[in-house]
């Protein structure tokens, strides 16, 4: 295998909740800001990963929870059309959710959710595994991607990105790497957040073929 | 029985790959498992699904179950009402009792795992024997826990919190202790007889034998005879939509060797339902899978009126054969149906008959419902997914760090 490959990897989340709990635009702000970024990572990723094959979805658990359960639409918008991708880290996301929530949080009356329907905490442990998947040309990494789970497509273009803190997805690194810039430089213009997964697989791949 | 490698036609191969990448990591341990009954209920059928199925990827897996005589299953049985909110009080001498039972069972059954799951409040006093072994000890909680009476709740928060870890169905069920707290989803088994693919003609001859006409519409909820279950609400609903339908009821399940309730709820079904010809009431035994999956395949609409649900594995069952479903918000359900996309959460017994019209006079809306249900239940609630939770969770043990390489 020659030095310049690239390797495959998938990523299985498991789902820890934190036995915190929230009521109300107060309650939920302040809760944000004591629990761990892996927490934030979890509610602005899920609906990606559990409802992956849906489009369009919002993205984030806030504005779901806001939108439906507090039916304060304004915040509930502000929250969903958050660019997640204009962030490189989670700290800077987390921080924006604060900052947005907290001009709202003071301004607006405080109304509680239905009792039952109050917003649960949660986090994530995620644990990367090698797949045995190895690419040293762009042949052998189209035909890998065409089969490889959704779970190893989300790593890469996700997962590497926002919890790993690299500046850009695996794919686009690696096609830079083979002379593929200007592939690459398109495929880090995705907003992967607006793709099902199946349709960002299958768009990566037309860009690779030049049918972008 | 299946294997492993034969879900790989409904997964996709990267999952079943995925999967013994996973137990090659766990091979070292050993993991074990504890309940109340071998037979009935879905927490014994989803665990002689399991066993094997740890097994095939490596990692050695067992099951014992605990006994115990009519006055502890009566006291548990009790535990489980109180849990889910009704009003009831306990004695010490039923605490007392409850726990010598425990302490009887965790004498006669070996303790020599690397990883032990105890599931549900029955068997929760085995930890008391944990202090033997380096070993790690996790509380698997099927039930609704999201509103539990003061009393049983400080009982079994003090041996909560002897676990390792505790594993909730649902968000909502999770509590402020000091145990960490993991969410698994329970799961179904697309290829048991329950949820695999049938003939036709047996689902016919199934509909014949309980003389149920299948030229009309079909409403069936299948659940064991228990009041959280609200047989006697689906009835009442059944009664406002027969004033404008012609449809038939379908009540059919089976009963757990735990649950003493079964035969008293049975009676009260019965009377509400009044020799209506046209609702069907089977009490099903445990050997039934085949037939429950052919009932639920001939249904029109399939109903899970629960009142409280630990997590309703029946919704996830009938989604996977693409019925349109109408269940309670309750316990784990939400997390099944996505309202209106995948299926429809009512709230009471005016809502659930109101939608029961619309599906039946809408059936392309149905059929979309059926078919976005059937993808959710692919994607998120099969065995596979479970086997995989457990099998992260045993390995979690031995790493602190939230992002862990493989």
């Amino acid at each position: 295998m020659p030095e310049n490959y690239f390797e495959f990897k998938s990523r299985l989340v498991l789902t820890e909740l934190l036995g915190i709990k929230a009521k109300n635009l107060v309650e939920l702000l302040e809760k944000i800001k004591t629990v761990p970024l892996s927490s934030i990572y979890q509610h602005t990723h899920r609906f990606l990963q559990q409802h992956h094959y849906l489009s369009p979805e919002p993205p984030n658990d806030f504005a779901y929870w806001v939108s439906n359960m507090l039916n304060n639409e304004i915040v509930g918008e502000q929250l969903a059309s958050i660019d997640v991708m204009q962030f490189n880290n989670l700290t800077d996301l987390k921080l924006k959710i604060v900052k947005l929530l907290s001009t709202y949080a003071n301004k607006a009356e405080n109304v509680n959710c239905p009792a039952g329907e109050e917003f649960h905490f949660m986090s994530s442990r995620i644990f990367v595994l090698p797949i045995n998947k190895k690419a040293s040309t762009i042949q052998e990494f189209k035909d890998i991607l065409k089969t490889v789970s959704i779970h190893s497509i989300y790593y890469h273009m996700f997962e590497a990105r926002m919890r790993l803190e690299k500046q850009d997805n695996d794919f686009s690194v690696w096609l830079r790497s083979i002379g593929m810039k200007q592939e690459a430089d398109i495929i880090s213009r995705f907003d992967p957040y607006t793709f099902t997964l199946e349709g960002l697989r299958q768009k990566i791949l037309e860009t690779i073929n030049g049918n972008s | 029985m299946a294997t492993v490698k034969d879900y790989a036609d409904i997964t996709g191969q990267s999952v079943i790959d995925e999967l013994f990448i996973l137990g090659d990591r766990a091979s070292r341990l050993k993991i074990q498992h504890v309940n109340s009954t071998a037979v009935g209920g879905g927490v014994a059928e989803i665990l002689t699904r399991l066993i094997p199925m740890f097994c095939q990827l490596g990692v050695t897996s067992t099951w014992d179950v605990i006994k115990g005589g009519d006055r502890f299953y009566l006291i548990t049985k009790k535990m489980h009402n109180a849990l889910h909110g009704v009003d009831v009080t306990f004695t010490q001498d039923e605490f007392d009792y409850f726990l010598q039972i425990n302490r009887e069972n965790s004498e006669s059954i070996v303790f020599d795992s690397d990883v032990v799951f105890i599931h549900d409040p029955q068997p929760i006093g085995l930890v008391d024997v944990r202090g033997k072994r380096d070993s790690k000890w996790v509380w698997r909680c099927h039930i609704d826990f999201s509103e539990p009476k003061e009393q049983i709740w400080l009982f079994l928060k003090n041996y909560i919190e002897k676990f390792d870890s505790a594993i909730f169905s649902a968000p909502a069920f999770s509590r402020s202790i000091a145990t960490r707290q993991v969410l698994i989803s329970p799961s179904i088994d697309p290829l048991s007889d329950k949820n695999k693919d049938l003939d036709q003609n047996y689902i016919d001859s199934v509909f014949n034998k309980y003389k149920i006409d299948r030229s009309r519409p079909i409403i069936t909820q299948i659940s064991r005879f228990d009041y959280l279950k609200d047989p006697v609400g689906v009835i009442q609903a059944y009664k406002q939509v027969k004033r404008y339908i012609d449809c038939q009821l379908v009540l059919a399940g089976g009963g757990a060797t735990d649950d003493p309730e079964g035969e008293k709820v049975l009676a009260d079904v019965n009377k509400a339902a009044d020799d209506d010809k046209d609702i069907f009431i089977l009490l099903l035994p445990p050997s039934s899978d085949l037939e429950i999956n052919a009932l639920q395949r001939g249904s029109t609409v399939v109903m899970q009126k629960s009142l409280r649900e630990g997590f309703g594995l029946t919704v996830a069952e009938a989604l996977w054969k693409s019925k349109p479903v109408i269940a309670s918000a309750v316990g784990g359900i939400p997390l099944q149906i996505k309202h209106k996309y995948g299926g429809i959460l009512t709230h009471s017994i005016e809502g659930t008959a109101y939608w029961i019209k619309q599906l039946i006079n809408e059936p392309k809306y149905a059929a979309e419902l059926g078919k976005n249900g059937y993808e959710h239940i692919r994607q998120n609630f099969l065995i596979t997914r479970q086997l995989r939770d457990y099998l992260l969770l045993a390995l979690s043990f031995y790493t602190d760090s939230d992002i862990i390489d493989l």
